[in-house]
């Protein structure tokens, strides 16, 4: 069935789902957490959240892949490319800052820093220097995990590795439930994520938490669809794991993409930047595919650096505690051009999504 | 040299040295194509130090910019009409009849001179259409490599009954776009096949005076801008800030080609902050508004013009985008423009 994506935009449609919030929203303040930087900016671009009552709000928690890397594991990258490595990687990462060097000023020092759209891509660049060490920095969720993995068993060259920094969802949604001060009543789960892990990735947490957790799809009547879906679950006092984005997650999931997964990783805990260690939230690379782990191969041990300089409020916005309008440092000493922290880099940053498409205005 | 034998040929470092070679080419390549060189008592083809003009009664208005654009052929124009309309157009949303214009080539050695008898007849085609004087002009060569092909440098001159200024919105004021909004920049980014897309998308570059003289002749105009770089989200901002009024903007009566549409969702780009060549957006009194419209769709360039949304008191010096789902949020100031190089 062909389907354009500007049915999903309906004003009349979006006009009833809006309704249908309204009525089932709790009277108090109540906070949903989205994670994927695409649901902020289809929330934002298409000003839902001035169609949502006041108590409720809608923020976005850890949802931008290149954000939550550590500056541990970015400090690895930059150490690798000085050493005259040449390191791949997405291009929303290069300007991310380390607690010394971003990769990019890595870059302007004379260091061979490339940014790819696959990690396939990564593998043609040491396939075309077959003198140099070529290492891509795998940044992530879910989503694109499978791809890395996927070039893993492909046998690449002995000149190619992989610096591993995926990181997964559920385990980062476990961790903001313990957080003090961020008080979710409700997940918006990210769709693409979960068209690799399925709705039923989701269910020891609900189980665990009594939390609504509910699969969005990217257009603005999906997203208005599963928030009405959480505050229904909310008002009726159920906590399920749903799909409100039938037409690309199954329950199950891509069940061959989590078979390489698990092949060539295992969960391993790992650092987010701005939350801190959390168990079994990163993928490792197992010992089989050792000779391609840039870790093992380089001898790298990572040391935390600073996380997020000083008076910058990303470390509170990347667990949903704060807005970028909190931060006195947003539009201000902090904007896309010159940006302060993390959250302003990565194009799938709240604050970097605020600034470009207009935020929260009280309009 | 016969102008056969020119275009065979490339520039080289002569052509802008002021010897005999830089006399032929003017003499066969720019000359013949300009048969209106002057505005007054001194033009182009006294090739004297300057031009003396006699203008016409009204406020002299002038404006001058550079030109650089990538690919320089582009679909739907090439850098030479891109100089002249966007010369011209400077001075029609000023509100002025676009009267002389002066044109400096800067051009890499090596240049094809055939491509350069192109860019001369697109400029020749958009000054002869509007009557406007060429009365002076530069050449100058750059060594191979310190230019990327050919650079575009206008001052154009002309004169307004009555300047329209950006900030001479007033709060009700009707807001006006011309035609569908982001064609040119849309057309590039595709032409530099960066993305191995295709699309039948062309440059909407022409000149707007045309268009605009009828509509500013009937009254109401009160403010006007051509969004070229930052496309519309920069002039309205511009609007908002210096009329120092707040612009409420309905996005679901914005133009839009379908094309543009399709594109701007898959690279992820605003297509409101991509640039235009050939619109101008318009603040009209409302009493007005409808009349001015109509004056507009009446000619084939405000083909698809419409209303888009009204000046109001609140939020001074902001746009407000009401979204097509019923949403509202600031249309902010783009960044700069997605695209380098552009016009």
């Amino acid at each position: 069935m062909a389907t354009s994506p500007f049915e999903f935009r309906d004003p009349e449609r979006a006009k009833q789902l809006a309704q249908a919030i309204r009525r089932w929203a709790p009277p108090h303040p109540t906070k949903i957490v989205h994670v994927c930087g695409t649901h902020e900016i289809t929330i934002t671009r298409h000003g839902l959240r001035s169609l949502l009552p006041p108590q409720l709000s809608v923020l976005e928690g850890p949802g931008c892949p290149v954000c939550v890397t550590s500056t541990a594991e970015l400090d690895l990258a930059v150490q690798l490319a000085l050493e005259g490595v040449v390191v791949c990687t997405f291009g929303d990462m290069l300007r991310v800052p380390g607690s010394r060097l971003s990769l990019a000023e890595a870059r302007a020092q004379g260091a061979d820093v490339r940014t790819v759209l696959s990690p396939a891509a990564a593998v043609e660049v040491a396939r075309e220097n077959p003198g140099k060490e070529v290492v891509f920095f795998a940044v992530g969720f879910e989503t694109t995990a499978p791809g890395t993995a996927a070039v893993l068993l492909s046998s690449p060259p002995d000149n190619f590795s992989v610096l591993a920094a995926h990181k997964l969802i559920p385990p980062a949604l476990e961790a903001l439930l313990g957080l003090p001060g961020v008080e979710v009543a409700g997940f918006l789960a990210p769709g693409h994520v979960s068209t690799i892990i399925g709705v039923e990735a989701y269910a020891p947490l609900v189980e665990r938490f009594s939390v609504p957790v509910v699969v969005g799809g990217f257009e603005p009547l999906d997203v208005l669809y599963a928030l009405a879906l959480i505050v229904r679950q909310l008002s009726q006092g159920r906590a399920e794991a749903e799909n409100a984005y039938p037409r690309a997650v199954l329950p199950q999931g891509n069940r061959k993409a989590q078979q390489l997964l698990e092949k060539v990783f295992y969960p391993a805990g790992a650092h987010w930047r701005g939350i801190g260690p959390i168990p079994n939230s990163g993928l490792a690379i197992r010992e089989e595919f050792s000779a391609w782990d840039a870790s093992v191969k380089f001898d790298l041990e990572g040391a935390p650096g600073e996380e997020i300089p000083p008076g910058c409020r990303c470390a509170d916005i990347l667990v949903a505690r704060a807005v970028p309008t909190d931060c006195s440092l947003f539009g201000k000493a902090c904007t896309p051009t010159s940006p302060v922290g993390p959250c302003m880099v990565g194009s799938e940053g709240a604050c970097h999504v605020w600034y470009r498409y207009g935020g929260k205005p009280e309009l | 040299m016969s102008p056969k034998e020119l275009s065979q040929d490339r520039v080289t470092s002569l052509h802008g040295a002021g010897g005999e070679l830089m006399g032929k080419f003017l003499d066969v390549l720019i000359l013949p194509r300009f048969p209106l060189k002057k505005a007054g008592p001194v033009g182009l083809d006294a090739l004297d130090d300057g031009a003396v003009l006699s203008l016409p009664p009204g406020q002299p208005v002038i404006t001058t910019d550079s030109h650089v654009v990538k690919p320089i052929f582009f679909p739907g124009g090439d850098i030479g009409r891109l100089a002249a309309c966007g010369t011209v157009n400077d001075l029609a949303v000023m509100g002025a009849r676009p009267l002389a214009m002066t044109l400096a080539l800067i051009i890499e050695e090596g240049f094809s001179i055939q491509q350069l008898e192109k860019i001369l007849d697109s400029v020749a085609q958009v000054v002869g259409e509007l009557g406007v004087a060429l009365v002076a002009g530069d050449t100058k060569v750059m060594g191979k490599g310190e230019l990327d092909g050919i650079v575009i440098n206008t001052t154009g001159i002309g004169v307004a009954a009555r300047p329209v200024t950006d900030a001479g919105l007033a709060p009700g004021d009707v807001i006006i776009v011309t035609g569908p909004v982001g064609d040119h920049g849309f057309a590039l980014l595709v032409a530099r096949e960066e993305f191995e897309l295709e699309s039948g998308l062309e440059s909407d570059v022409a000149p707007l005076w045309p268009l605009l003289e009828p509509a500013l002749a009937a009254g109401g105009i009160t403010a006007m801008k051509d969004p070229t770089r930052g496309g519309l989200a920069a002039a309205l901002n511009d609007l908002a800030r210096k009329s120092r009024v707040g612009i409420e903007i309905w996005e679901e009566k914005i133009p839009l080609r379908d094309e543009v549409r399709g594109l701007a969702e898959l690279l992820g780009i605003s297509p409101y902050e991509m640039a235009c060549e050939g619109r101008a957006v318009l603040g009209v009194r409302p009493d007005r508004a409808e009349e001015i419209l109509e004056i507009i769709t009446r000619h084939p360039l405000g083909e698809g013009a419409a209303i888009i949304g009204q000046a109001g008191e609140a939020h001074a010096g902001r746009v407000i985008l009401a979204t097509k789902v019923g949403g509202r949020r600031y249309l902010e100031m783009p960044l700069g423009d997605p695209l380098p190089r552009i016009c």
